[in-house]
């Protein structure tokens, strides 16, 4: 083509339309905003600022952010954007309605209590005078080489994790309020990448977590491709993303097809494999059988902090977009995923106790407990009620702080090596240090679902709904589950308490006042919400109604 | 010729990449089919895009295109330290944490 051909096509293009600048909500925005706001910052200390108050600047900047951005949820929620304000901002990218809120505050507390335990600086002995955490010198070092003992020696830090950590309760924020298609793709890489990188910073067993982050990418990357692919094809179905406009074609509330697409456009097959597809990346996330693979490796090769933070605020996000899709994109579809969802939860819950019980690492057993919650919050998300929704955000609030509380005793057992992860290491613990071993029984307790404990209340919530929803054989396996699922629970208690501690066993490191907060917050919430849940699940119950 | 051989070829160059990942032992292999996974999700995207006369398709593949972007920075990153720690990028070795 000649240059003046190309010429004429520029000038004889149409006319520029007027594009309408997109109006935004700021205001509702704003714990997001905040958060990633944040972040940013977080990079430009990480470049400018000294290597000695880095750390501490990095950790004002963190503290501050997300406690201001709990501040803006609790202002949305007083303003009654959780019940009869709710709306969708940002053009009908983003929910702002009672759950993504209910969760948004959960993910934050948690990201809050989960940062403490990254910032922990006095588990590991001092090396080189210098205090250090729970994450690498340097991670572009090669394990045990020279280069990393020099990395140690100068007294680096991989404040990064304080940033990263940012982003991904960034994009988590997003992700259970995402309410189209696009935004909740995009939301859920803007949390997996930063997790990713923070499962490979471990000080300690680096190969394990380089293992781990390896195995994580690869697989996380795996199940977003099918993700995607599956909106792709609802985008084929619908033609549009956003949640309300697939809704409607659904439920075929929308009768003007145009003949030229009515190849695809409301074609059954594209709405069911590309619904299915979703659900696969959403059940990877949330580590639901038979999507679970990756969990117990992860968990392990992790930093515990890391995995705390994983275990508990993935899972919050996770669910969250997962009610959402099912609640607001296929209700019209519920009898067609309702018998998968009730196989998933089945397998879920049974694999995941059964498969705990033959384990020996206490991560990994936590790991299989986490896949076997997933499958009783599954229970819940089944029921396709208001109840259930309320009482799959209050498990899942119950649950996360739980879980962080766990982790970071685990955090605190340690021996030469790290932390004393081996369950035979953890023997007679609760003659050598009674109170860590009280606390991590309750925790166990708590898992366990045993009365007076978060566990039990979020356990009779989930059940109640599913039972209310007509999934009463659903209820009867979770029953039967949580009693394997118990069993393996008090063998570790049995094995803290009722066992001579051995000779060479391992110390439990006295932590400073950041792990001992995760850890007595924990204890707290799981009290309280087990004594006296009301009000609680009260406010779960109000804050369970999807906008759409 | 009809849009809708290019929604073949794009679910051809998905299970292509899927099976890929399943069958590749070279972690970089696997991640480069992860990647022709994605292509395909553009391709039918955009192949849809065309077919429903809406531009939302073609502004989400602008979108995994930069996802993707940044899936390499991260996953590179985290497949050139295992390699260099155990000279072996074969996701059959790492297996240190097996049962």
């Amino acid at each position: 083509m000649s240059a003046s051909a190309v010429h004429s096509l520029w000038t004889t293009a149409a006319p520029i339309q007027k594009i309408d600048a997109p109006t935004i909500e700021y205001a509702q925005l704003l714990p997001t905003l905040i958060v990633i706001g944040a972040a940013v910052v977080g990079i430009v200390v990480e470049a400018f600022v000294g290597r000695k108050v880095r750390y501490y600047a990095q950790m004002f900047v963190t503290v501050v952010a997300l406690v201001a951005a709990f501040a803006a949820v609790i202002g949305l929620a007083a303003g009654g954007h959780a019940s009869t304000e709710a709306q969708i901002a940002a053009m009908g990218a983003i929910a702002v309605d009672g759950p993504a809120l209910f969760l948004q505050g959960t993910i934050l507390l948690t990201g809050l209590v989960a940062v403490f335990t990254f910032a922990e600086r006095r588990l590991d002995p001092e090396a080189h005078g210098n205090r250090v955490d729970s994450f690498t010198a340097q991670a572009g070092s090669v394990p045990g080489s020279d280069g990393e003992k020099a990395a140690v020696k100068a007294g680096f830090t991989t404040t990064e994790v304080f940033p990263l950590a940012l982003f991904a309760i960034g994009g988590m924020l997003v992700f259970p309020a995402a309410n189209d298609l696009l935004t909740l793709f995009i939301a859920l890489e803007v949390f997996s990448l930063p997790l990713y990188l923070l499962c490979a910073l471990a000080r300690r067993k680096r190969l394990m977590s380089q293992e781990a982050a390896v195995k994580y990418f690869l697989l996380g990357a795996f199940s977003s491709a099918f993700l995607l692919f599956g909106i792709a094809l609802l985008y084929g179905y619908a033609g549009t993303v956003s949640y309300a406009g697939i809704a409607d074609v659904v439920d075929g509330t929308v009768q003007s097809i145009d003949p030229a697409l009515a190849d695809t456009m409301g074609n059954d097959a594209l709405l069911l494999v590309g619904g299915a597809m979703i659900l696969m990346g959403l059940l990877f996330k949330v580590g639901a059988v038979p999507f679970h693979m990756w969990t117990p490796d992860v968990y392990q090769g992790a930093p515990t902090p890391v995995t705390g933070f994983m275990a508990a605020a993935t899972k919050v996000a996770a669910f969250g977009a997962l009610l959402r899709l099912l609640y607001v994109v296929l209700p019209g579809l519920r009898w067609d995923w309702r018998p998968v969802m009730w196989g998933v939860a089945i397998v879920t819950m049974l694999i995941g106790a059964i498969v705990a019980i033959t384990q020996t690492d206490i991560k990994r057993l936590l790991a299989y407990s986490s896949i076997a919650h997933s499958g009783f919050i599954l229970a819940g998300v089944i029921a396709a009620t208001p109840d259930g929704i309320s009482s799959v955000l209050f498990y899942l609030g119950a649950y996360s702080f739980v879980t962080i509380g766990a982790f970071s005793v685990v955090t605190l057992v340690r021996d030469a090596g790290g932390e004393a992860t081996h369950l035979s290491k953890w023997a007679g613990l609760g003659r050598r240090s009674p109170l860590v071993a009280a606390v991590f029984a309750v925790f166990l307790l708590a898992f366990a679902g045993i009365p007076l404990t978060s566990g039990f209340s979020g356990k009779f919530a989930v059940f109640k709904a599913a039972a209310e929803g007509g999934a009463g054989a659903l209820v009867v396996i979770g029953v039967i589950s949580s009693a394997i699922a118990a069993f393996f629970y008090i063998r570790v208690i049995v094995l803290m308490f009722f066992s001579e501690p051995k000779p060479e066993g391992p110390t439990v490191a006295v932590p400073s006042p950041l792990t001992t907060t995760a850890i007595g917050v924990g204890v707290a919430v799981t009290l309280v919400l087990g004594v006296a849940p009301q009000y609680f699940l009260d406010l779960a119950g109000q804050a369970g109604v999807f906008v759409r | 010729m009809s849009p809708v051989n290019y929604l073949y070829l794009a679910a051809l160059l998905f299970a292509i990449g899927s099976t890929g990942v399943l069958i590749r032992r070279n972690a970089i292999v696997v991640f480069m089919c992860i990647e022709l996974m994605l292509n395909a999700c553009n391709l039918a995207l955009v192949t849809f895009s065309r077919m429903h006369g809406n531009l939302d398709g073609q502004i989400i593949a602008f979108f995994t295109m930069v996802v993707a972007a940044a899936e390499v920075v991260v996953g590179l990153a985290i497949i050139v330290s295992l390699f260099r720690s155990r000279h072996s990028a074969s996701v059959d070795d790492a297996s240190l944490m097996k049962l």
